[in-house]
C-alpha cells in the first residue's frame, strides 16, 4: 500500500508543476510537506484555491499577496520554497510594494487568507486584523446616507420600467446591490439609516435569500462585521450575475446618464458580470440557476474537460469464474455466461472516449479477496432485477428503536451485509444484517498458537466467542455526523463533531487511525468506489482527500464559501463532488485539485449527493426539498424534481441508473423514473449551446412512488445488487 | 406574507431590562440604559449568531428539533465554554411569572431531597438501540402492515368526512416552493386550479370489500357477539389496533346499530355489552376516524345509556355497568368528536323518568367532566335530593325503584363531591376531597380507640340562624370563618380572607377536630413552620409540631335555604392539639372554646338537615 501512496505522491507533483507551473502546486505542497505551515494550513490551502478561478495577471498577483502574508507571520521557508517554485525573482515583492494597483486588488485575495486564518486560528486573528480592517475599508468611500434609498428606489424604478425581457435579468442586481449597500451603511455606522434601508427594501428580495438576510439583519454595527463569516463570503466573493449583453448594455447606460456612481461603483467592485449575447433569459430560467450564496456559478468555471466514463473493469480469470459457478449450480452455468461474456466485453473492446485513462491516478491493485468480491458481484448482478416504472423496487426499510433522536448517519456496504450507524452519542455502532455473525480476530497471544498453514486459517483467527450481531465502536468525542464502509468490507470510516476522521478495522473492531486535520466538526466522509482514497469534507469548507496510510491529507479542496455539508466520489475515483451550505456542488479533480465545475441553483444547504452508475450524472437534494439532475460532462442543470416537503438526507440511483430514489426528512421514500430524465435532456440540444436551462416541470410525470414510513425520517438509501432498495431512519414516536 | 415576518426577525433584540436583570445576577448593581442598550444589541446579536451554527448542528444530526446540545455544540464552535447543566431531551419548561410590573421567565429548579432520590426505585433502564426491518413497499405496493402508516391516514379520513369538497391529491397543493413574480409561475399556478377544479367533484366511493376482508368481517363480527370470551378479546384487540379496517367502518357501524335496535327490544344484556365493547375498540382504533358513522354509532349508545330497560331482570342484573361503560363511551366520543353532537341532557328533566334513564342520564352528564356537572347536574341537586329521599324515606313503592334511587345517590354523590371541591378550592380540591376522606375514616377508627371525647360545638346554633337572617354584620369577627393557612400553602385561595370582610351569603360552618397524639401520624398536608404570618390575617401559625389541616367539604342543599344559593358548605379542619395554646392566643377568629379541646370530626351533624346531601361518600 505505501508504495502506491507514494507513487501517487510524486505523480501527481510532477504533473502539477508541468501543467500549471504557476500556482497549481503551492496548495499541494504545502499540504503534503507540512513544515511550518502546518500550524496553519488552511490558509496555505487558500491560497492554493485562488489560482483556479483566477485569471494569468492575478495570478501573480495572488502570489505576491500570499507571499507578502507568509513573510509577515515570519514563514521564510515557505515564502523561499513558493518563489522557487513560482519562479519569482527575488525583489518582485519590492516591486509590489511601490505598485498601489497591485496593492489594491491583492487585498481582494488577501482577505481570504486573513478570514481563513481568522475563523480557524483564533490566535492569528491579532496579526490579521489590519488586512481586514483594509478590506473593509473598501466600503468607507463617503456617500450621503439619506441618498442611498433615492438611488436604490431610482434603480427599482428604472428595471421596473425596462421592457419585460430585460426585467427578470436585471432584477438580479438587486440582491447583491441590496446587500452592498447595506453593509457600506452599516460599516460607516449609519445604523438607523442601514435598519431603515433595511426594512425598506428587505421585502423586495427573492425569498430563497431569506437565510443569508436572516444573518445580514441581525448585523447592524461595525463591530459585528469582523469575524462574521456570511460578510466576509461577500466582501471576498464577487457576487457573479449572468446578464445578456442587451441588458447590461441598459444598465450602463441608465447608470451614467443619472451619474449614478454610487451604484456603478458597487457593481464595479463587487459584481461579477457574465455577459452572453443572445437573448436574454426568462425568470424561470434565472431562478432555476440562482439562489447560492455567491451569485451564479461563471460560465467559464463549467469548461473544463471532465472525464466522466467509467475505468475499465479489470479481467478477472475466468477458472475460477467457472469453478466457483460449477460448485453453486451446474445446470445454470452455460446459460449465465453468455450475458456476463457480453457484458464484459462491451466494456472492454471499446474505450469510452470519456473515461480517464486506467493510470491517471494511481489505484491499489486488487487483492485475491477483491477479485472474489467482484466475481460475486458478477453473479449477483445477473440475477438483478430489471427496473423501470413498470417495476418498481421493493423496499426494505430498516428501523433504528430506542435511538432517541440519536442517529445521525448510516451506510450499507455494497454487498449489503453489513449495517453500520453513527449517534449522536459518539458512538458507532455496527449490525450484521446477515445470520452470519461479527466476530473479533483473536488476541495476537492466541493468534501464535494457529496452525498457519492449514486452509481456512482465515477462519480459524476468528474469536467465535466473540460473535454478535451487533458492534459498538467507541473513540469519537462527539457526534458522529458521516459513516463509509470501505468497499472491501474491511474498514470504516466516521467522521464526528470532534474534527477528526476515524479509520475502523472491521476484523479487530478497534480504532487504527485518527485523521487529525479539520479542527472543526467534519460533516461528511465518503470511501472511494476503489478503497484507499477517501474524502472528508465539514465546517473549515476545505473538503480534503486522504489516502488511509497517510495522516495529512493529500489534497485540500477549498473555495466553498460555507461549511461543506457532504461529499461523494464518482465512481471512477477521479473526481469528488461535494456540496456545501454555500448552496452550491463543487466537483473537484482529485488529480490536481482544480474545481472543475460548480453547479448553483439550490436554495438551501445540500445534504445528499450521488452519482449515476455511469458516472455521467450528479443528482444532488437538498435542505429546500428539491431534487436536482446535473450533467456533468456540459455542467447543465436538466432536472429538478419537487415533490418532498422538507430536507432530503438521501440519494441513490439503482444499479442500473433507471430509477433515483430520494428519502427525505418529511417520512417519505420517493422513486423517480431517473432514464425518462436523462432521455428529455438528450432530445433538447438547444440548451447545451446556449448554457440556459429551460426545465420543464414534470416532476408529477417523473414520480412513480411516493411511500410514507411511520414517523421515520428517511435518512440513508442503498440498493442491494439485486436492485432491492434498503432504507433506513430512526423511529421518532 | 415573508415581509412581515422578516421586519420581525430585524427588529428583535432583547430588552433592556433582561440586561439589568442578569447584571444584577452578577452582582453589577447600577447599569446605565445606553450600556444596557448597547449590551443588549451586542447580546441579541451574538445568540442569533449562536443559534444559526446551532441549526447546523440539527440538520446535521437530522432532527426537527433544535437541542440543548446543538447549542452547546455551536458555543464549542466559537471557542466558548458550553453551558453545562442544560442537558434535556426535550424543551425546557420555562415557567412565567408576573408581578410588581415585571415579567418574567424563569427556569424551575426544584429542589430535590436526596434521600428520596436514593430511596425510590431506579428507572428502567433504557432499551438499547436495536435495529428491525419491514417492507416499506414490495413491488410498488405499500403492504398495510403495523409497520407502515395507514393506508388512508387519520387526517385524510377527518379531511374527507368534515370537508369533502376540499380533497386535493396529496402532492398536488405544494406547487412551487418559488412562488416566482412572471408568467411563469402564473402559467403553473394557472394549471393547478386547473386541477384542482378537477379534483373537486367528489369522487364516488365504492364500498367493495375483497374476498380476505369479508371473511375477516364474518370473523371479528361472530367473535365479538360469540360465546367464547377469548376469540372475543382477541377480535376486540385486533378492532382495536389493526391499521387496515377504515374501509370496513360503515359495516361495522350497521352491525353495532343494528345489534342494539334489535337488542335492546329483547333485553338482552350480554349483546348489548358485547356490541358496546365493539364501539370502544372501534374508538381505540387510532387510526379510524369515526366522524361520518357517529350518527349510526351515537344513538345506540345514548340507548345504552339511557333506556328504560336493558335485561330480563332489572332488578338483579348489573345494567347499571353497562349504563356506566356506554356513559363514558358516550364522553370519549365528545371529547375526541367535539363538535355539536354532544346534546344529550334532553330525556331526565322529566318527573316521570324512571330510576333507569335517570341514571343513565347523569352518567353520561357525569363523564363528560367537572365543567358539565357543575352546568347541568349541580343545580338539580337539590331536586334530585329530594327525589330520592321519597323513595328512599317514603313508603315503601317497589324494590326496583329503591335500587335506582340508590344507584342514582351513589352515583350523584361519587361525581359531586370532587367536583364541588374543585369549584370552591381549584386545584387542590380534588385532594383536599381525598384526604378528608381518608382523614375521616382514620378518625373514625381513632374514635373506637381513644377515649371518645365528642364535644359539641359551642356555638354552632348562633351563627346558622344569624348568618340565615342575613345579619351578617352584627356577628362581627365570628361568621367569617376562614381559615388560612400559614405561608405557602393557601387552602381557600380562590376567596379573600380578610376577617372584617362580612361572610359571603353562602355560609360557612367550621368544625374543628384536634386529635390528640395520634393525629400527627396522619401527615397529609406539611405546613412549613415559617412565623411569619401572611399579610392576610386569621393564621393558624404553626407553634412547634405540623399541622394537619384536613379540610372535607359536604355540600347539598338545605330545604330551607333559597334557590339561587343551594349550597352549604362545611369545613374541618383537625388540628393537633400542640397547636391551640398558640391559636389561642393569636387567632381570634377561632372561638376559643373550639380550639383549646380536643376536638373530633363531628360530620353527622349535617345528617339531618339536608337529606339530599347527606355526602358521607361512601368511597
Amino acid at each position: 500500500m505505501a508504495a502506491v501512496q507514494g507513487g501517487l505522491v510524486d505523480a501527481v507533483e510532477e504533473k502539477d508543476i508541468k501543467t500549471e507551473p504557476s500556482s497549481d502546486g503551492i496548495g499541494n505542497n504545502n499540504a503534503n510537506d507540512g513544515g511550518p505551515l502546518s500550524a496553519s494550513p488552511s490558509s496555505s490551502a487558500s491560497a492554493g484555491s485562488n489560482k483556479s478561478s483566477a485569471g494569468a495577471p492575478e495570478d501573480q498577483q495572488t502570489l505576491l499577496a500570499v507571499l507578502q502574508f507568509l513573510k509577515k507571520n515570519k514563514l521564510t521557508e515557505s515564502v523561499d520554497i513558493l518563489r522557487r517554485e513560482a519562479g519569482l525573482p527575488e525583489d518582485s515583492l519590492d516591486l509590489k510594494g511601490g505598485d498601489s494597483s497591485g496593492l489594491l486588488s491583492c487585498h481582494h485575495h488577501l482577505v481570504l487568507n486573513a478570514h481563513l486564518t481568522e475563523t480557524f486560528s483564533p490566535t492569528a486573528a491579532g496579526e490579521d486584523q489590519p488586512d481586514v480592517n483594509v478590506v473593509l475599508s473598501a466600503y468607507s468611500q463617503q456617500g450621503d446616507p439619506k441618498l442611498y434609498p433615492v438611488y436604490y428606489s431610482g434603480l427599482k424604478r428604472f428595471i421596473e420600467s425596462v421592457l419585460d425581457c430585460h426585467r427578470a435579468e436585471l432584477s438580479q442586481v438587486f440582491y447583491p446591490l441590496f446587500v452592498h449597500m447595506y453593509l457600506e451603511l452599516v460599516y460607516n455606522n449609519y445604523e438607523s439609516e442601514a435598519k431603515a434601508f433595511f426594512e425598506k427594501y428587505t421585502g423586495d428580495q427573492e425569498c430563497y435569500y431569506e437565510d443569508d438576510l436572516r444573518i445580514l439583519s441581525s448585523l447592524s454595527k461595525r463591530e459585528h462585521m469582523r469575524g462574521n463569516e456570511t460578510l466576509l463570503d461577500f466582501r471576498t466573493s464577487k457576487f457573479v450575475l449572468r446578464i445578456s449583453r442587451d441588458s447590461y448594455q441598459l444598465l450602463k447606460r441608465h447608470l451614467q446618464e443619472r451619474q449614478n456612481n454610487q451604484i456603478w461603483n458597487i457593481i464595479q467592485e463587487h459584481l461579477y458580470i457574465d455577459i452572453f449575447d443572445g437573448m436574454p433569459r426568462s425568470k424561470s430560467q434565472i431562478d432555476a440557476m440562482s439562489g447560492s450564496l455567491a451569485g451564479e456559478g461563471k460560465r467559464e468555471a463549467n469548461k473544463a474537460k471532465v472525464y466522466y466514463g467509467l475505468l475499465k473493469e479489470p479481467e478477472i480469470e475466468l477458472p475460477l469464474d467457472d469453478e466457483d459457478e460449477e460448485a453453486e449450480n451446474e445446470e445454470g452455468k452455460p446459460k449465465k455466461k453468455k450475458p456476463k461474456k457480453d457484458s464484459m466485453g462491451s466494456k472492454s473492446k471499446k474505450q469510452d472516449p470519456h473515461a480517464p485513462s486506467q493510470t491517471r491516478i494511481p489505484l491499489p491493485e486488487l487483492k485475491d479477496s477483491d477479485k472474489l468480491d467482484k466475481i460475486m458481484y458478477m453473479k449477483e448482478a445477473t440475477k438483478r432485477i430489471r427496473l423501470g416504472p413498470d417495476n418498481l423496487p421493493s423496499i426494505c426499510f430498516y428501523s433504528f428503536l430506542n435511538a432517541y433522536q440519536g442517529l445521525t448517519a448510516v451506510d450499507f456496504t455494497d454487498d449489503s451485509s453489513l449495517i453500520a450507524g453513527g449517534f449522536a452519542d459518539s458512538t458507532v455502532r455496527v449490525w450484521s444484517v446477515t445470520p452470519k455473525k461479527l466476530r473479533k480476530v483473536k488476541s495476537a497471544a492466541d493468534l501464535n498458537l494457529i496452525d498457519k498453514e492449514s486452509d481456512d486459517v482465515l477462519e480459524r483467527i476468528m474469536d467465535e466467542k466473540t460473535a454478535s450481531e451487533s458492534k459498538i465502536l467507541y473513540g469519537h468525542s462527539g457526534p458522529v455526523y458521516g459513516i463509509s464502509f470501505s468497499p472491501d468490507r474491511n474498514y470504516l470510516l466516521s467522521s464526528s463533531e470532534d474534527g477528526t476522521v476515524r479509520l475502523w478495522s472491521l476484523q479487530t473492531f478497534t480504532c487504527l487511525v485518527g485523521y487529525k486535520g479539520h479542527n472543526y466538526p467534519v460533516w461528511d466522509t465518503h470511501f472511494s468506489p476503489h478503497g484507499y482514497y477517501f474524502i472528508s469534507g465539514g465546517h473549515d469548507r476545505v473538503a480534503r482527500l486522504w489516502a488511509t496510510d497517510h495522516y495529512q491529507p493529500l489534497r485540500m479542496f477549498s473555495g466553498h464559501l460555507a461549511d461543506i455539508t457532504c461529499t461523494r466520489f464518482h465512481p471512477n475515483s477521479n473526481y469528488v463532488a461535494t456540496g456545501s451550505s454555500d448552496r452550491t456542488i463543487r466537483l473537484w479533480d482529485v488529480l490536481n485539485g482544480n474545481c472543475v465545475r460548480i453547479f448553483t441553483g439550490h436554495k438551501g444547504p445540500i445534504h445528499a449527493l450521488a452519482f449515476s452508475p455511469n458516472g455521467k450524472f450528479l443528482a444532488s437534494g437538498a435542505t429546500d426539498g428539491r431534487v436536482l439532475l446535473w450533467d456533468i460532462g456540459n455542467g447543465m442543470m436538466f432536472g429538478e424534481l419537487k415533490g418532498h416537503t422538507d430536507s432530503i438526507y438521501s440519494l441513490r440511483f439503482s444499479r442500473d441508473g433507471e430509477i433515483l430514489a430520494s428519502g427525505s426528512m418529511d417520512n417519505t421514500v420517493r422513486l423517480w423514473d431517473a432514464l425518462k430524465a436523462f432521455d428529455d435532456l438528450e432530445t433538447d440540444d438547444f440548451t447545451a449551446a446556449t448554457g440556459h436551462v429551460h426545465l420543464q416541470d414534470n416532476s408529477q410525470e417523473l414520480l412513480l412512488g411516493t411511500y410514507v414510513s411511520k414517523s421515520t425520517p428517511v435518512i440513508h438509501l442503498h440498493f442491494t445488487r439485486r436492485n432491492l432498495l434498503l432504507a433506513a431512519g430512526s423511529y421518532n414516536p | 406574507m415573508a415581509e412581515e415576518r422578516r421586519q420581525k426577525q430585524c427588529s428583535v433584540t432583547l430588552p433592556t431590562e433582561s440586561m439589568k436583570a442578569m447584571a444584577e445576577s452578577v452582582g453589577v448593581g447600577q447599569l446605565q440604559e445606553e450600556s444596557c442598550a448597547a449590551l443588549s444589541e451586542e447580546v441579541s446579536y451574538r445568540i442569533k449568531e449562536i443559534a444559526q451554527d446551532a441549526l447546523k448542528f440539527m440538520h446535521h444530526g437530522k432532527r426537527r428539533k433544535l437541542t440543548t446540545s446543538d447549542l452547546d455544540n455551536a458555543l464549542k464552535l466559537k471557542n466558548v465554554e458550553p453551558l453545562y447543566g442544560f442537558q434535556s431531551q426535550d424543551f425546557i419548561p420555562f415557567r412565567f411569572a408576573s408581578g410588581g410590573g415585571r415579567e418574567l421567565h424563569f427556569y424551575e429548579e426544584k429542589e430535590v431531597d436526596l434521600s428520596d432520590i436514593i430511596n425510590t426505585p431506579l428507572p428502567r433502564v433504557p432499551l438499547d438501540v436495536s435495529l428491525k426491518a419491514h417492507w416499506l413497499s414490495i413491488e410498488g405496493v405499500q403492504p398495510s402492515i403495523p409497520e407502515n402508516p395507514p393506508p388512508a391516514p387519520k387526517e385524510q379520513q377527518k379531511v374527507e368526512s368534515t370537508e369533502p369538497l376540499k380533497i386535493v391529491k396529496p402532492g398536488q397543493e405544494e406547487e412551487s416552493t418559488i412562488p416566482g413574480k412572471s408568467q411563469g409561475a402564473i402559467t403553473a399556478d394557472g394549471k393547478g386550479q386547473y386541477l384542482k377544479g378537477l379534483i373537486r367533484l367528489k369522487p364516488r366511493s365504492t364500498h367493495e370489500l375483497s374476498v380476505e376482508q369479508q371473511l375477516y368481517y364474518k370473523e371479528i363480527t361472530e367473535a365479538c357477539v360469540g360465546s367464547c370470551e377469548a376469540k372475543r378479546a382477541e377480535a376486540l384487540q385486533s378492532i382495536a389496533t389493526d391499521p387496515g379496517l377504515y374501509q370496513m367502518l360503515p359495516r361495522f357501524s350497521t352491525f353495532i346499530s343494528e345489534g342494539v335496535r334489535v337488542n335492546v327490544v329483547q333485553n338482552n344484556l350480554a349483546l348489548l355489552i358485547y356490541l358496546m365493547r365493539m364501539v370502544k375498540a372501534l374508538m381505540d382504533n387510532p387510526t379510524l376516524y369515526l366522524e361520518k358513522y357517529l350518527h349510526e354509532l351515537i344513538p345506540a349508545v345514548v340507548t345504552c345509556i339511557v333506556s328504560k330497560q336493558l335485561c330480563l331482570r332489572p332488578d338483579v342484573d348489573n345494567h347499571w355497568a353497562l349504563r356506566d361503560f356506554a356513559a363514558r363511551l358516550m364522553a370519549q366520543s365528545c371529547k375526541t368528536f367535539s363538535t355539536t353532537t354532544n346534546n344529550i341532557q334532553s330525556p331526565w328533566l322529566d318527573e316521570k323518568t324512571q330510576w333507569t334513564t335517570r341514571y343513565g342520564c347523569i352518567a353520561g352528564l357525569s363523564e363528560l367532566g367537572p365543567d358539565v356537572i357543575k352546568t347541568l347536574i349541580l343545580p338539580r341537586l337539590t331536586i334530585e335530593g329530594a327525589r330520592i329521599k321519597a323513595v328512599m324515606e317514603g313508603p315503601v313503592v317497589s324494590n326496583i325503584d329503591k335500587i335506582g334511587a340508590d344507584h342514582v345517590q351513589s352515583l350523584l354523590l361519587k361525581h359531586c363531591a370532587s367536583v364541588i371541591y374543585r369549584i370552591d378550592y381549584g386545584y387542590l380540591g380534588p385532594m383536599l376531597c381525598s384526604h378528608v376522606m381518608k382523614a375521616r375514616t382514620q378518625a373514625a377508627l381513632q374514635a373506637q380507640q381513644v377515649n371518645r371525647t365528642t364535644l359539641t360545638i359551642t356555638q354552632p346554633r348562633p351563627t346558622l340562624t344569624v348568618s340565615q337572617s342575613g345579619l351578617c354584620g352584627s356577628v362581627g369577627q365570628r361568621t367569617p370563618s376562614i381559615i388560612k393557612v400559614p405561608s405557602s400553602l393557601t387552602l381557600m385561595s380562590p376567596r379573600p380572607g380578610t376577617p372584617s370582610q362580612p361572610s359571603p351569603p353562602a355560609t360557612k360552618y367550621i368544625v374543628m377536630a384536634t386529635s390528640a397524639g395520634a393525629s400527627s401520624t396522619q401527615q397529609v398536608i406539611t405546613l412549613s413552620s415559617s412565623q411569619s404570618a401572611s399579610p392576610v390575617t386569621s393564621t393558624v401559625p404553626s407553634a412547634t409540631s405540623t399541622l394537619q389541616p384536613l379540610v372535607k367539604l359536604e355540600s347539598g342543599s338545605g330545604p330551607g335555604l333559597t334557590g339561587s344559593r343551594p349550597m352549604q358548605k362545611y369545613i374541618v379542619v383537625s388540628l393537633p392539639s400542640s397547636a391551640s395554646s398558640s391559636l389561642e392566643t393569636k387567632s381570634s377568629v377561632l372561638p376559643t372554646s373550639i380550639s383549646s379541646n380536643p376536638l373530633e370530626a363531628v360530620m353527622k351533624l349535617d345528617r339531618s338537615e339536608s337529606p339530599g346531601a347527606s355526602t358521607q361518600s361512601p368511597h
